[in-house]
């Protein structure tokens, strides 16, 4: 459903402001970065604020995720927020900042222009800080089935591929399915009850264009649906925001060629 | 515990030209609607005698008359437009994030020039 404004236990206040703790020296640090971040917690029933953190940027790495280690390290240890691989790989850092999602590892601060604002990913249930839930897009990843399916029996060592085959892969299995495509497209806000959205979508043709996968009819059978597939209106803001530099509007938009080809 | 709150969404989401577009067709689109409405109130007063089409003269004649008509005017245009844009797309073409930059603007300001062009030669 379209909800353009936000429920009254879900709008956001002003928070408490956290100055940076005196350098080494003793001296207030000459060189911070201010930081706004969403807060809240399931431990009262405050709604939803923004904190407002300094940052000594001459103790702090380049990316947008040092400073939020930073911040949880030596400001506030209440700071919830998931991360892992700080290197664009696990997809566990996704979140809003500046106004559009990326994975907080990869966004260098200097990027940004003026304070440093982050969001959890747009329009989900929030756990606690910046952590969304995502139980409904991994469920919606495991119906589109991201495995091989072969009718054949399995030859006896592996399945081979051409490199041309291999080929059509790229562009796909990159995806580290970080949710940052998904959560800023306004289709998937209004139904992500029943479209797939693009991440999942892109694997879907991940799996469609496959040479070694034998199962496109049934896998086509399951996404020809006006809200599984069909809510893609080519709104963009996936491939705008995908911090892997994939395009998974263009993938749909292959599905959906498939869609007619084969009734054709 | 207290129920999750919604993360915001267009509240804190940077628009991009594309998201611009796309929400400018939808619109586009209701006000075709609504546009349609007018001229058909016009082809039946014309149909219908001289007393009806003054009627109908007097309130197209008015500024707000003429802003409908110019509204309704873009907005078939910049449909138009973005519809052969959406055509692109579903042939699989004109995909990448600079090409779809540079279209949104050239949708937006060909449809602006269009329009003017229209009422100043109309």
């Amino acid at each position: 459903m379209v909800e353009l404004r936000l429920p009254k236990n879900s709008r956001v206040k002003k928070g408490k402001h956290w100055p940076a703790p005196d350098n080494k020296d003793g001296n207030r640090p000459p060189r911070t970065r201010t930081y706004r971040v969403y807060r809240w917690s399931p431990d009262d029933s405050d709604n939803p604020c923004l904190d407002t953190y300094e940052v000594d940027l001459d103790t702090c790495g380049p990316m947008v995720l040092d400073g939020l280690i930073k911040i949880k390290n030596e400001i506030d240890p209440t700071l919830t927020f998931r991360r892992s691989c700080r290197e664009g790989v696990c997809g566990s850092c996704a979140m809003n900042v500046d106004g559009s999602n990326t994975l907080a590892c990869t966004k260098a601060m200097d990027e940004i222009k003026g304070d440093v604002k982050i969001y959890p990913l747009p329009h989900t249930q929030v756990v606690k800080d910046l952590v969304s839930d995502l139980t409904n897009f991994y469920a919606q990843y495991a119906s589109i089935e991201p495995w091989l399916h072969t009718d054949t029996p399995a030859p006896e060592k592996e399945w081979r591929q051409s490199e041309e085959d291999r080929a059509k892969l790229d562009g796909l299995y990159e995806c580290v399915m970080c949710a940052c495509c998904s959560t800023a497209c306004p289709s998937y806000w209004w139904n992500s009850e029943r479209y797939l959205g693009p991440a999942v979508l892109l694997q879907a043709y991940r799996w469609l264009i496959d040479s070694r996968d034998e199962a496109a009819g049934e896998r086509l059978d399951n996404l020809e649906d006006p809200f599984r597939l069909y809510r893609c209106h080519t709104i963009m803001n996936c491939a705008n925001t995908c911090p892997k530099g994939l395009n998974p509007a263009k993938a749909i938009a292959k599905i959906k060629k498939m869609m007619v080809a084969r009734e054709v | 515990m207290p129920s999750r709150p919604l993360s915001p969404h267009l509240q804190v989401y940077r628009w991009p030209a594309a998201m611009l577009t796309s929400i400018i067709h939808r619109a586009t689109g209701l006000a075709l609607y609504g546009g349609t409405l007018f001229l058909t109130w016009w082809l039946i007063a014309a149909a219908t005698g001289p007393d009806a089409y003054a009627a109908f003269q007097s309130i197209a004649g008015l500024w707000i008359g003429k802003l409908v008509l110019i509204g309704f005017s873009w907005s078939l245009i910049y449909h138009l437009l973005n519809g052969v844009r959406h055509l692109h797309w579903d042939a699989g073409l004109g995909f990448d994030n600079e090409r779809v930059e540079r279209s949104s603007w050239i949708v937006i300001a060909a449809s602006v020039l269009l329009t003017l062009i229209i009422w100043l030669l109309a």
